[in-house]
């Protein structure tokens, strides 16, 4: 890499002493990343950019909320009637949070379909899976700040897992948590002070994921290493603008929910003040939450020694061991997977598996919008076994059994000749490196 | 397999939003109705909403709570000062303490909200026989089906099937929630009377009501609705402007 080419005397004068500028020119313009990144690496800039809109809009809710279990509810409506563009503000934020997860997930699959997660880029994974922890834990608080009836419900029943801790903790550990014998007043200011201190621990985390990222630089669609220059391209301008134009189309898919449709994602209870009083019919969490609300409740059965009675794992401990679970697992994830080939496009059979696993997910997705009767429990505790099936069983067997396709040499070389499969030919391309 | 899993998924999401909450009874699936307020353009209608406002004061206020509307939001409806100053006067607000410590009522003024007919939940359980009349402000965004299932519970009062066991004091309505529902049918035909010498009709009252109702519940849905457009039309042009940049850009490598 060249290097931070200016002629300002400033700059070079605070560059020389804190080296921001060429630090910034190394890590966003001369930065050099695979030629072939399809759209797929598109997301991971983009959930950069939604939790920055996340942020900015919630530190502008936080001036005028007030978290008080007498004034929550109204101090939102305050802000949708009263504040000047608070309706603006709050449904960006709403809908920001639905959107941050679905950028997530799709940047999530594109590592799964990749290979991304594969050596030597485990803890660039791992730091991932922990901002996903983060954010589910900001995601779950801030939806229970508004104090509907959703909000109350679901902070108890949420809240109240932990209670399937055995030896006599669980208990104990829930009246902490709520700073009181029941969801109230200590709860939701705890839940806001922690709501808004997340997010940053989120932008640490993605400070850290950068850098492991930069470590070794992007996979790419082929899952095969630079070979040289040729290469790669630097990162300024091709995926500046590359981003800038997925930013674009996102936006526009944003924007439609904001203005035309911002209540879709949400629940018309929590349009309701929070009463401790009246139970809603059925208590269900936001959309991003639902697979994952469906493994906690397949579990419907005790797990016990066979032919003594003596129950190891009572159902409700069982659910929560598997919902929390079905995240832990991905930390492993690098290491269930046996096969030293990155890419999908390469193993047959691993895709799919892959979309198998995609269907099972939608599939969870819709039982835990489902009432727990039958049949969606009996589909959610098969879909539920695949998605553990997937890594536990499926992934380490894949690699030992698939035949993977034959690796192209290079990665400029499919690009230059089109199509994927390996020729001859390598050795007359043309070195492509921007100048 | 990928093509299926992707409509699959694209499926569940437009379908998992609204996810059924499904009701324990069944309930007939609310029709929906062409409103003004719908749509990319949608606006809502003057006359209609003051209507609605009629209706509301004339008959839901005796029990239901509009507590989150001030009088000054109704020049949204097209009142002028004078006459948000008198709609205001014609409530009694609670004020005080005053300089002996006593608590006063007063007329009300533009900057007032609604005051609610009951002190508390258990003063309005008490007066209804058990049942809470919800205060209004944001019904139209608390049920399920918005504005069309509001419309359609208002006009459900029915006559019971012949099978079917209606608790004391209760009314059958086919758009209620398990069909039984404690509210007596709030209009009849002239309940008001219009003074723009529109026929009240339980539909025609209903209609305008509902729009009265959803302002109450979105009032800044005009402003949020043109506003989009202008957002939109500007993210299409820019993206397409860098979608060219991109190109441009690009070709020297491909």
């Amino acid at each position: 890499m060249s290097g931070l080419k200016t002629n300002n005397r400033a700059i070079k004068w605070l560059d020389n002493r804190l080296p921001i500028f060429s630090t910034m020119n190394h890590h966003l313009v001369d930065y050099p990343a695979p030629r072939n990144l399809n759209y797929m690496w598109n997301f991971g800039s983009l959930a950069g950019i939604v939790l920055v809109i996340m942020i900015i809009t919630g530190i502008l809710l936080a001036m005028q909320y007030t978290p008080h279990v007498d004034h929550a509810f109204d101090s939102v409506e305050r802000i949708m009637r009263d504040v000047n563009y608070g309706w603006l503000i709050r449904y960006i934020h709403m809908n920001g949070a639905s959107f941050f997860f679905i950028v997530v997930y799709l940047h999530m699959l594109r590592g799964l379909y990749y290979g991304s997660y594969k050596a030597p880029r485990e803890v660039l994974w791992g730091l991932g899976v922990i901002i996903l922890l983060l954010m589910m834990a900001t995601a779950f608080m801030g939806y229970v700040l508004p104090w509907g009836q959703m909000s109350f419900w679901g902070a108890t029943v949420i809240t109240n897992l932990f209670s399937a801790i055995p030896w006599g903790i669980g208990d104990a550990l829930v009246t902490w948590l709520w700073g009181g014998f029941s969801v109230d007043n200590p709860t939701l200011n705890r839940f806001f002070a922690l709501h808004y201190l997340l997010p940053f621990l989120i932008v640490g985390v993605v400070f850290l994921h950068l850098w492991a990222l930069h470590r070794f630089g992007s996979n790419n669609p082929l899952g095969i290493d630079a070979k040289g220059p040729q290469d790669k391209i630097p990162f300024h301008p091709y995926y500046t603008i590359k981003d800038m134009f997925g930013l674009g189309v996102f936006l526009i898919a944003f924007a439609a929910f904001v203005f035309y449709a911002p209540n879709y994602m949400g629940h018309e209870d929590n349009y309701i003040e929070a009463n401790p009083l009246v139970t809603p019919a059925h208590i269900v969490p936001e959309w991003y939450f639902l697979p994952f609300y469906a493994m906690l409740r397949a579990i419907t059965f005790d797990i016990s020694i066979p032919f003594t009675g003596i129950v190891l794992i009572d159902a409700k401990l069982g659910g929560v061991l598997v919902m929390f679970g079905s995240i832990l697992i991905l930390f492993l994830l690098p290491w269930l997977d046996s096969s030293p080939v990155r890419s999908a496009r390469f193993r047959p059979l691993y895709k799919q598996f892959f979309w198998l696993l995609v269907v099972a997910s939608v599939v969870l997705g819709y039982v835990g919008a489902m009432p727990p009767e039958q049949p969606w429990v009996t589909i959610g505790q098969i879909a539920t076994a695949y998605y553990f099936a997937h890594f536990l069983i499926v992934l380490p067997l894949l690699g030992k059994l698939e035949r993977p396709k034959p690796l192209p040499a290079s990665i400029s070389e499919p690009v230059l000749k089109g199509g994927g499969q390996p020729q001859g030919a390598a050795a007359t391309h043309k070195p492509m490196e921007k100048a | 397999m990928k093509k299926l899993a992707i409509l699959a998924a694209a499926a569940a999401f437009l379908g998992l939003a609204q996810a059924p909450a499904v009701q324990a009874a069944e309930v007939p699936p609310v029709p929906s109705r062409d409103w003004s307020f719908s749509g990319l353009f949608g606006t809502f209608d003057r006359a209609k909403q003051q209507r609605g406002l009629q209706v509301y004061r004339e008959v839901c206020a005796a029990c239901h709570g509009l507590r989150l509307v001030a009088f000054r939001n109704l020049s949204a409806l097209g009142y002028d000062e004078d006459e948000i100053r008198s709609i205001a006067a014609d409530y009694q607000i609670e004020d005080g303490p005053d300089g002996d410590g006593e608590m006063f009522m007063r007329d009300g003024l533009p900057s007032d909200h609604y005051p609610s007919p009951f002190a508390n939940e258990n003063a309005a359980r008490a007066a209804n026989g058990g049942a809470y009349p919800p205060d209004l402000s944001l019904i139209t965004k608390a049920r399920k089906g918005g504005p069309d299932y509001l419309y359609a519970l208002l006009t459900g009062y029915q006559d019971p099937p012949a099978d079917f066991e209606l608790m004391e004091g209760m009314y059958y309505n086919a758009y209620f929630p398990g069909h039984q529902i404690a509210m007596a049918p709030p209009m009849m035909e002239g309940s008001v009377t219009y003074a723009d010498g529109t026929p009240a009709t339980v539909s025609q009252m209903s209609e305008d009501l509902t729009y009265f109702l959803h302002w109450a519940a979105e009032p800044h849905l005009e402003q949020r609705k043109q506003m989009g457009m202008k957002v939109i039309l500007f993210l299409l042009v820019f993206t397409g402007l860098l979608y060219a940049a991109k190109r441009k850009i690009w070709a020297d490598l491909h």
